[in-house]
């Protein structure tokens, strides 16, 4: 084990990747000499050259259509998308060529591409590079996505995904590029589409995943100030969903409240809140609770910024409504 | 002036694509084929004279008119049909349909359902052959409409800013569906648009095969050698509509006649017989009559594809 920042783990998977597979490339705007802005990809143009290590131009939806392109002949390439919001720019090549190639060509190519892209609030950018946008990608068949959450998980599940032969939209919480934590040595894989119980305990079910995981690990420590003692759920991978831990764990705790940094409508929360009510409505003991941020684009001002956010303290409340 | 024997080999070709795209509307119009098809009758030229252009190992991403690319690439009319008609022969067993079809093992990557999203997946196409050092050189096909969305600038840009192996081919029909080229285009000059992306661009007559292959043939020469992309405009017209629902209403019948004139298969016809291949014209048509037949019958006898399996394949199977 080593202590590493998650933005390390994550820069190790990508130079584990880089070593031992020749038909890995980078690339994205700035992923060079500048590191990627949040200095992910810092000195990896150094070690592996302009051609492995490709800085493009400011062209979102080309780069990932030059990714597909580039996948289905040969090479797996590893984009980075500057903020997740920018997203958006890439949605055609992600949703309609990227997700839909192998299935539509009828197995006959593969699209092993990752899209590798920072989300989430709290830094005070303002509506544009502030956002979550996973669940608009939850519908697209053919996508895995996936939200590590330590450094180890990112590490682990970095790897995982630049091996997957399926496109994966790996997205990276801001908030924990500057978090420590212990890293085994060695290569080694998280396997996409496992959730993992990070916390146990009897009378709730917190879910989150990225940074939502240590928010709702704090919020389980304050609830077990009060005598509630919480499972806590990191989904890891949003899609393939693991239906069955998320199924296995409100079984047994009857109480269910999801946590996710992007807006309520629409969201994660609703498909997981589904998901529950058709499989173990049952056992429920109330009604599934959704914190989310508020239906409000992000201001840049921090306290209102802080207003619209999901936060730890709206999950106490929560749970003082399913009691 | 290409040798006779040669001429009679393109003639091949352009009947084949003119008499598939020919059957497919008249099965469309039987509601054999489902859904819509983009034809490309009038266009073949462009198709077969790129592609004479192509050696073993290159590779070809397509539109949304897209047939005749898979026709001159060798594809099987059969197995296009059968595609088209959801059968377990066509190339990707009815998933895809006219828009979604490709067949690699030919070098043919795809057709595309998004105006201008084949531009970026050729040029990633060109990255690979580049970082593998394949050797292969991409052809990526669009038509004038394409040029207005941001994937053709975003990627010309890149393939110029990293030297990749690709020709871009501008079928210009000067329509993006039915607002004409004047309405799309400032300036009206699709060359010059990519001349901006510092790429050697020419333009050539769409209807003339020779003049098609020659053009792609001199710019994949620079494209091969390493100097970068390069792009080719081919002033063609489409004799049908964009698509079955089309009632042409905004273009006139006397400048659709003026096109008929110069037909690519009404030019080719008269060069065979100037040369005095009358004779081996008309075997080539009847030929390429009873090939297509033949697929049509292979196509319609097939099994349909199996909607129990329809669920399969969205992931790979690790």
């Amino acid at each position: 084990m080593s202590e590493m920042f998650f933005s390390e783990a994550l820069r190790a998977a990508l130079d584990e990747a880089l070593e031992a597979d020749p038909t890995v490339i980078l690339l994205g705007e700035d992923i060079g000499s500048y590191g990627g802005a949040f200095g992910v990809t810092r000195g990896l143009l150094e070690k592996y050259g302009p051609e492995r290590v490709r800085e493009t131009p400011i062209s979102e939806n080309s780069i990932v259509g030059v990714a597909v392109g580039a996948a289905i002949t040969g090479l797996r390439p590893i984009v980075e998308v500057m903020f997740m919001d920018f997203i958006l720019l890439a949605a055609d090549q992600i949703a309609n060529h990227a997700a839909k190639l192998r299935y539509i060509y009828d197995g006959q190519v593969n699209v092993p591409i990752v899209i590798r892209t920072p989300a989430g609030a709290g830094r005070g950018y303002g509506a544009s590079h502030s956002q979550s946008l996973e669940s608009a990608f939850l519908s697209v068949p053919g996508l895995k996505i996936v939200a590590p959450s330590t450094p180890a998980e990112a590490k682990g599940l970095l790897a995982a995904a630049i091996r997957d032969p399926d496109p994966v939209l790996f997205i990276e919480s801001k908030a924990l590029y500057n978090v420590r934590g212990e890293v085994p040595e060695g290569a080694y894989e998280v396997p996409i589409g496992k959730a993992r119980v990070v916390r146990q305990g009897g009378d709730l079910t917190l879910i989150g995943y990225g940074a939502g995981v240590g928010t709702c690990l704090e919020a389980a420590d304050e609830l077990a100030a009060g005598g509630i003692e919480a499972d806590v759920v990191d989904l890891r991978t949003l899609k393939p969903m693991d239906t069955a831990t998320i199924l296995a764990s409100v079984r047994k705790t009857r109480r269910c409240i999801v946590f996710e940094e992007g807006h309520l409508t629409g969201g994660v929360g609703a498909e997981i809140s589904a998901r529950i009510t058709e499989g173990c409505f049952a056992d429920l003991e109330a009604p599934v609770r959704r914190v989310a941020a508020k239906d409000v684009p992000f201001p840049a001002a921090p306290a209102l910024e802080r207003m619209v956010m999901a936060k730890r303290e709206d999950i106490i409340r929560a749970v003082e409504e399913v009691f | 002036m290409k040798p006779p024997l040669a001429l009679l080999e393109d003639y091949r070709k352009v009947l084949l694509i003119r008499m598939v795209e020919e059957q497919i509307e008249r099965l469309l119009a039987d509601g054999r084929i489902s859904g819509t098809c983009h034809l490309c009758i009038g266009q073949e030229a462009v198709a077969v004279g790129v592609c004479n252009a192509l050696r073993q190992g290159d590779q070809v991403v397509s539109s949304h008119r897209g047939h005749g690319h898979l026709l001159a690439m060798g594809g099987d009319p059969a197995r296009l049909l059968g595609e088209l008609m959801g059968k377990e022969i066509g190339y990707c067993r009815g998933r895809g349909g006219s828009q979604h079809m490709s067949a690699p093992a030919l070098g043919f990557l795809g057709t595309n359902g998004i105006t201008g999203g084949g531009i970026p997946i050729a040029t990633g196409a060109a990255l690979s052959a580049k970082t593998l050092r394949s050797g292969s050189a991409v052809v990526c096909f669009f038509g004038d409409g394409a040029t207005s969305q941001g994937t053709f600038h975003e990627s010309l840009n890149m393939a110029a800013l990293w030297k990749l192996p690709v020709l871009y081919v501008c079928e210009n029909n000067g329509y993006a569906m039915s607002t004409p080229v004047e309405r799309t285009i400032a300036g009206g000059d699709i060359l010059r648009r990519a001349s901006a992306y510092a790429m050697p661009a020419e333009r050539c007559d769409g209807m003339d095969v020779e003049a098609v292959e020659c053009a792609a043939s001199r710019l994949l020469q620079g494209v091969r050698n390493g100097t970068g992309p390069a792009f080719l405009e081919a002033i063609t017209y489409r004799f049908c509509g964009h698509s079955r629902s089309d009632r042409l209403v905004y273009r006139s019948r006397e400048e659709e006649a003026h096109w008929r004139r110069r037909d690519p298969v009404r030019v080719l016809r008269q060069r065979l017989e100037d040369a005095g291949l009358s004779r081996e014209a008309a075997a080539a048509e009847a030929e390429a009559e009873s090939r297509v037949a033949e697929a049509v019958r292979r196509a319609i006898e097939a099994p349909a594809s199996d909607p129990r399996r329809a669920l399969e394949g969205v992931q790979a199977d690790v």
